[in-house]
């Protein structure tokens, strides 16, 4: 049982407010991603959770106990840290080993639990290593190994592979989400990036500001997003966002110009909506059609052609001057200074008030509710 | 799910907050406490002789003597002649080591074959204790017989100096600069090798040439470390003793009496526990205005970090 | 590009000649240890027999081992003293910082601008009547003092550069304080602890207020020590040479080799 709450969560240093009352509840054996633009207080969170800083005002509960006033140690935590913070003048043995040594374990229990913890993580041939004598990736494991060995009921990881090139990050993220499975601990996990985020969590926390976007599953957030600021932070390449006025509402439709002309009539909820408002329509690159049809139309004049293989990535200028990015088929002969038709289906749009908000949409996506596919 | 009491409890642990903040102070309190004993125990004693009448030689010249002291100090000639001393050989020895290390540190920031060997000879001289050095030139260096430069002087058919009586304030300055010129090289040189190398290498792609880079390029740079040698300097050059006490004993007359011998010779040599206190105090003001400026920047450059 | 080259040949003659200009009175000195009393004031030479008869005879003078002694002991003293003092106040200030951290390091800086001869009389009184004149304690106290803010604020510095991480790994696995302190920031920070300790080895060995006016023989250091020989006394030259150079040697190499931390230690962080 190793639920995490969080109730009210403020966190102010002086005047500033950098936390501005989270509200979370964090699931036993979830792996939740907090998510965000650097300075939006995730890293914060977590150290909050943590105990490495102080909370400043809120309930924070761990396996069913407030833990606000309790140190680090005694919270049943264990923390994997960006810079992997490995102790540099012990071994690699030692380092593993400093939590139960600190807490008075007998040493034959010690070199058990290190020994286990190094098989599994393969770590047996380096133990009596220093850190300096190791691979980045390594010492990541080594401090992956440190967390596992004290057993604990909440893993908090804080950007953990953000040090790592780009091949060894994508094998860490697979054996993070392996041991995720393995060894049935809630996690919590720190990321600016978004991929990391999508592939890994089964719920994802935007934050900004120091405040909450939304929280939700990946596809949740990718097909539902609740505002303009998670449209375009989740999902790679990034949304478009085309300035528009509605032209026409409906109690379960609303229908928004495009450039050049055309309408596209979007399944969401009116709300407060009325003719004549000032809209972002927001689309994904991937969702849009080459050569027109589908339920509206644009068309403009290609301006950078990126072939990546399996897709292309076209930027093009709309006949109102916006411009837009469309995920075409990596076969297309298209040119720059081409033409393109680009259509779109209106279950794939989202409409956005003048104040970033999203209309709600009529029909959620099948998969929006399933975590990230071990369903718990 | 929890009981009401056990909440109640919860939420007055939350109120006190003292079973998880950690409280390293008294890590801290040993070191403030001596060090203020250090500043205000000598210091409240020094003020308090000033105003009392106290002579170890002399049991019966006793009782409160108000500004008397002070009076007697300012109307003594001899307390103008060594701040004017003071003045001279501070301001002399800084203008000295700044110019002189600047040019150093540029000299030798330029590649050449033993660089960094040549830079360990400069700066020796800051590691010497000040007696021997004081000792190296009044007698091998400076004597007007068998000193160093007496023999170069007669073997250029001239006739030997006797520094120390002919010259006495400048032979101390040369002294005192051979020995703080290499603390001022050795800090604008880690000053220029900080200097950015891509910004050298614009300039000169701008066409500027070695003079229009020192002014133009370094000069502008080292400001800064410029300001903190001259201060450090300061606060060491107002309290230089070893090096007259070794040569001229303050001689001849008054020529060579910074304050602090003035303040030694009245206190340990004649006794006058008051008088030379109230010199003390006079120190101790003159030092605070030097104090001021550096602490400012001090405590600048730790806002930038 | 010729001219290149040129330049660098006048840049090393100009080098090297200021070089050995600034270091001749030392490189002179140490010649003079090795010569014999008569040689060393008679017409300077480079030809001369060298004799290590000074130096043997100023290790016969037994006194001369004891102020290198008290040298010794004052300065390793005074500096294993403050460290003591000032490792738990630059670990509190630095990784447990205050709103008043920051005024309480530029306090104990301005501590350290008191012109000593300010408060020569008190402090000498003070001596006289603890019985602490003429004691290698009590000079140890007075540069224990005197160095005091120097090695906090030097510290305070090195300890700023050691990753906090590395001490949250420490809070996460449950080191108390006291832990903390002993098992990880103190070995992590064993590079910065020792050249701290250096510079305060440094100012101590070379410090000749205090030791000229509070000591005079039995607890005198070779600053005082080698002062005694300034009255005028020819015929010593080579011996108080061969003191000197010993005196000053280990001081000499200690830094050169610390020349770096030195200039960040001196300037209170200000140029590094």
């Amino acid at each position: 049982m190793a639920e995490v709450i969080l109730k009210n969560i403020k966190k102010s240093y002086g005047d500033v407010q950098v936390i501005k009352g989270v509200d979370l509840h964090i699931k036993d054996k979830e792996f939740c991603i907090f998510v965000g633009p650097s300075g939006c207080g995730k890293s914060t969170l977590l150290r909050m959770i943590a105990g490495l800083e102080e909370i400043t005002s809120g309930e924070l509960h761990i396996g069913g106990t407030q833990v606000n006033d309790l140190s680090p140690a005694d919270r049943g935590i264990s923390m994997v840290f960006q810079s992997y913070a490995l102790y540099p003048h012990m071994s690699v043995r030692e380092n593993m080993g400093f939590s139960l040594k600190l807490a008075k374990q007998p040493a034959e229990e010690i070199k058990r639990k290190v020994d286990e913890a190094a098989r599994i993580l393969k770590l047996d041939p380096l133990l009596d290593r220093k850190p300096a004598e190791l691979s980045g990736g390594q010492r990541q494991r080594v401090a992956i190994g440190r967390a596992i060995v004290r057993n604990p009921k909440v893993f908090l990881f804080d950007e953990p592979l953000s040090n790592l090139d780009a091949a060894l990050r994508v094998q860490m993220r697979i054996e993070i989400a392996r041991m995720h499975h393995d060894f049935d601990a809630t996690m919590i996990y720190v990321t600016h990036d978004q991929v990391e985020a999508m592939t890994m969590a089964d719920k994802i926390v935007v934050l900004q500001g120091g405040v909450i976007e939304q929280v939700g599953s990946p596809l949740d957030l990718y097909h539902h997003p609740v505002n303009k600021f998670v449209a375009g932070f989740m999902g790679s390449p990034n949304m478009n966002f085309l300035e528009s006025t509605i032209k026409q509402v409906e109690d379960e439709c609303v229908t928004v110009g495009l450039p050049g002309g055309g309408t596209v009539s979007v399944p969401v909820k009116r709300e407060q909506a009325s003719v004549g408002d000032k809209v972002t329509l927001g689309v994904r690159p991937e969702h849009l059609l080459e050569g027109g049809g589908g339920d509206g139309e644009v068309s403009g004049k290609v301006l950078v052609v990126e072939r990546l293989g399996g897709g292309t990535l076209v930027y093009a200028s709309l006949e109102d001057g916006q411009s837009i990015s469309a995920q075409i088929d990596g076969n297309s002969s298209i040119k720059v200074d081409d033409t393109i038709k680009l259509g779109l289906r209106n279950e794939t749009c989202h409409v956005f008030t003048a104040d970033g908000l999203a209309l709600p949409q009529i029909d959620r996506h099948p998969l929006a509710d399933v975590g990230r596919g071990s369903g718990h | 799910m929890a009981t009401p009491a056990s909440t109640a409890a919860a939420n007055s642990a939350v109120k006190t907050k003292n079973t998880r903040k950690v409280d390293t102070r008294p890590f801290l309190w040993p070191s403030v406490i001596v060090l203020f004993l250090w500043m205000i125990v000598p210091l409240a004693m020094t003020l308090y002789y000033s105003v009392i009448n106290y002579n170890l030689l002399d049991p019966s010249f006793t009782g409160f003597a108000g500004l008397e002291n002070y009076k007697f100090l300012l109307e003594d000639p001899s307390l103008w002649t060594s701040m004017w001393n003071t003045l001279v050989l501070v301001g002399s020895v800084l203008i000295i080591s700044v110019v002189v290390g600047a040019l150093l540190a540029v000299l030798y920031n330029a590649r050449f074959p033993g660089r960094n060997i040549a830079r360990l000879l400069v700066i020796a001289p800051f590691f010497v204790m000040p007696t021997v050095s004081a000792l190296i030139w009044k007698n091998m260096m400076l004597h007007p017989v068998n000193g160093f430069v007496a023999w170069l002087q007669s073997a250029l058919g001239m006739v030997p100096t006797d520094w120390f009586s002919q010259y006495p304030m400048l032979s101390i300055i040369l002294i005192v600069s051979w020995q703080w010129v290499p603390f001022a090289f050795l800090i604008l040189l880690t000053a220029i090798q900080s200097l950015d190398s891509e910004q050298q290498e614009a300039a000169r792609i701008d066409g500027a040439g070695p003079v229009a880079m020192f002014f133009y390029i370094v000069l502008p740079h080292l400001q800064r470390s410029i300001s903190v040698v001259i201060m450090i300097e300061s606060i060491f050059l107002l309290a230089i003793f070893a090096e007259i006490y070794v040569t001229t004993s303050g001689g001849p007359g008054l020529a060579t009496t910074n304050l602090s011998y003035l303040i030694y010779s009245v206190g340990l040599l004649q006794f006058d526990v008051g008088y030379a206190s109230a010199g003390g105090v006079i120190a101790v003001i003159l030092a605070n205005i030097v104090a001021i400026f550096l602490i400012r920047t001090v405590s600048r450059n730790m806002q930038k970090a | 590009m010729q001219n290149s080259s040129d330049n660098k040949l006048w840049l090393t003659v100009l080098g090297w000649t200021v070089a050995l200009m600034i270091f001749f009175p030392i490189f002179w000195m140490a010649l003079t240890s090795f010569k014999t009393e008569v040689e060393a004031v008679s017409t300077p030479s480079l030809l001369f027999a060298p004799t290590l008869e000074n130096y043997a005879q100023v290790f016969e003078r037994s006194d001369y081992l004891k102020f290198a002694w008290n040298s010794i002991y004052v300065s390793f003293g005074s500096t294993l003293l403050a460290l003591a003092f000032a490792i738990p106040a630059a670990y509190s200030m630095a990784f447990f910082p205050s709103k008043r951290t920051p005024g309480t390091l530029l306090w104990m800086l301005s501590t350290k601008m008191m012109p000593p001869v300010g408060v020569l009389i008190p402090i000498y009184l003070l001596f006289r009547d603890m019985g602490l004149l003429d004691t290698a304690t009590g000079l140890m106290i007075i540069y224990t003092l005197m160095n005091l803010p120097i090695v906090i604020w030097m510290l305070y510095t090195y300890f700023k550069d050691v990753p906090i991480e590395i001490l949250e790994a420490g809070r996460v696995d449950g080191v108390t304080p006291v832990q903390e302190l002993f098992m990880l920031l103190i070995p992590l920070a064993i590079p910065g602890i020792a050249s701290t300790g250096l510079l305060s080895v440094i100012l101590s060995w070379n410090e000749a207020f205090w030791s000229l006016n509070l000591t005079s023989s039995q607890g005198a250091p070779l600053t005082a020590f080698i002062a005694s020989y300034s009255a005028p006394q020819g015929l010593f030259w080579a011996k108080l040479s061969a003191a000197s150079l010993m005196a000053i040697a280990p001081i000499l190499v200690v830094g050169w080799m610390s020349q770096k931390q030195l200039v960040s230690g001196l300037t209170f962080g200000a140029v590094k």
